[in-house]
């Protein structure tokens, strides 16, 4: 899976849980600051990546994630070992 | 002490998205009770219910809606139109507006869906929303929310007598004080096979499956049980000085309120009524009349065996042979937490409009029904004074007395 493939699914996902117009979602947005994605919804997002990407994301790593591209890094890095 | 009027009506039940189309179906005649043809209903003995005439769902922002149970979503609803038909506007002071919306059973379709998940997928699949989703002060709460009322906002819970009980806080409310305008009512939404399955094993639900629109019979001998309903409503209660001043419409005044409790079984009623002729008793002599001066009464009756006849003892006691019955759960069905907020609609458009709508399937009047009720077409008579009964499993009697504007 590329970045940009994780990207969209993200896009997918935002939209599905918190209403995010897939359009906005690029790598430099922040969840919270951007896209107003609240901490519960955050907590939807990464449940869902999770299922939609195949991998684990602890929740001491959540809080790290701040942006679009600090999300897609991490599955793909999580997705390549 | 501020009197207090009622300024806006708000609902969604089995026989309409709205109060109005509500009120047309109760007008006429219509059962909003069909047949379940959910595949989990097949198991059931009870597979009959009055389902949400539109889906609430539609109503509300879809991202919204996904973090809301379906008792919420109908509340909000519920709670818009009344705001709107009050002609209430932005302009209204928040720190005075109040909101009482109770709940028999609160959100018990989603602590159940999210116990499906928890058990089949485990608890981090669990949803974040799932405790502002099954509070029973969920629906209060986000109807608080939307319009952004600070006076307080509040949650009876008091089963089948809630949504009365609600109005009647919301009159406590605006005469001590501590609000002008509160949105008062009840929701209710639990069409799911383990409240449906609890109820029957009690045998507290009509079994006539295959007559779903004529299963709801109060005080006919040949009823079995009450048909469950899910709805909302919700009604705006306002301080006749603050009507006045905005020169709201007024659709009735509710005059009184009287509350009491039976101590006698968590589930049966007193079978003389007592309890009940006693909150009829303090409404009427709260709202200054006296039982003569009562034309109508909106009653509870559910259609079961025991507490139709109840009522009627509790009636007479308190009030007399004189009033006029209907008993709107022949058609709504029995909408649990809501029913009191929704017949409480019923009540004051009676008055409103001097019209009461009938009692269906009354085809073999009980022994025990020893006062006058209407049936067939809806009676048009003089109405001064009416009053809605409620009551609940725990013993809970509720008994509000509006009197016409």
């Amino acid at each position: 899976m590329t970045k940009e493939e994780i990207v969209a699914g993200l896009a997918e996902i935002l939209e599905e849980v918190a209403g995010v117009n897939p359009e906005d979602v690029t790598e430099d947005k922040s969840f919270t600051d951007d896209l107003d994605v609240d901490s519960l919804s955050m907590v939807e997002v990464v449940v869902a990546a999770e299922e939609k990407f195949g991998v684990k994301i602890p929740d001491d790593e959540v809080q790290n994630l701040k942006s679009v591209g600090d999300a897609a890094t991490f599955v793909l890095n999580q997705q390549a070992a | 002490m501020a009197d207090v009027v009622v300024t806006g009506l708000g609902a969604t039940t089995p026989l309409g998205g709205d109060a109005a189309s509500t009120w047309a179906g109760l007008l006429a005649g219509r059962s909003g009770v069909g047949p379940l043809t959910q595949d989990w209903a097949e198991q059931l003995t009870v597979r009959i219910a009055a389902q949400l005439a539109e889906e609430p769902s539609l109503k509300i922002d879809r991202v919204q809606a996904r973090r809301m149970d379906r008792a919420e979503q109908i509340a909000v609803i519920a709670a818009r139109e009344a705001y709107a038909d009050a002609g209430l506007g932005d302009d209204l002071d928040r720190e005075r507006l109040g909101v009482v919306v109770g709940t028999g059973i609160g959100g018990a379709t989603t602590m159940l869906a999210q116990d499906d998940i928890l058990e089949a997928s485990g608890p981090r699949k669990v949803s974040p929303h799932t405790v502002p989703m099954l509070m029973p002060n969920g629906p209060a709460a986000w109807v608080g929310l939307t319009f952004q009322a600070q006076a307080g906002v509040h949650c009876p819970a008091s089963a089948c007598a809630t949504g009365a009980e609600a109005i009647a806080w919301g009159l406590d409310m605006i005469r001590s004080g501590r609000a002008d305008v509160v949105l008062a009512g009840g929701v209710e939404a639990v069409i799911h096979p383990l409240p449906m399955a609890g109820f029957a094993s009690m045998r507290a639900m009509s079994v006539r499956n295959d007559e779903p629109q004529r299963a709801s019979r109060p005080w006919d001998a040949a009823r079995d049980g009450f048909v469950l309903g899910e709805g909302a409503g919700v009604i705006v209660l306002e301080s006749a000085e603050h009507a006045a001043a905005r020169g709201a419409r007024v659709y009735a005044k509710l005059a009184g309120a009287g509350m009491s409790s039976d101590g006698y079984d968590i589930v049966q009623p007193h079978p003389e009524g007592i309890g009940a002729a006693r909150a009829i008793k303090m409404a009427i002599r709260d709202g200054g009349l006296t039982g003569a001066d009562v034309q109508h009464v909106n009653a509870h009756a559910t259609s079961t065996p025991v507490g139709d006849i109840a009522e009627i003892n509790s009636i007479r006691a308190s009030i007399g042979d004189h009033p006029v019955l209907t008993a709107p759960k022949s058609m709504l069905g029995h909408l649990l937490g809501a029913a009191g907020a929704v017949e409480s609609i019923a009540t004051i458009l009676s008055l409103h409009e001097q019209i009461i709508p009938p009692t269906i399937n009354l085809e073999n009047p009980d022994e025990g029904l020893t006062l006058d009720v209407v049936t067939g077409e809806p009676r048009k008579m003089q109405l001064d004074a009416a009053l809605n009964n409620s009551f609940g499993f725990g013993g809970h009697n509720v008994a509000l007395l509006f009197t016409r504007a």
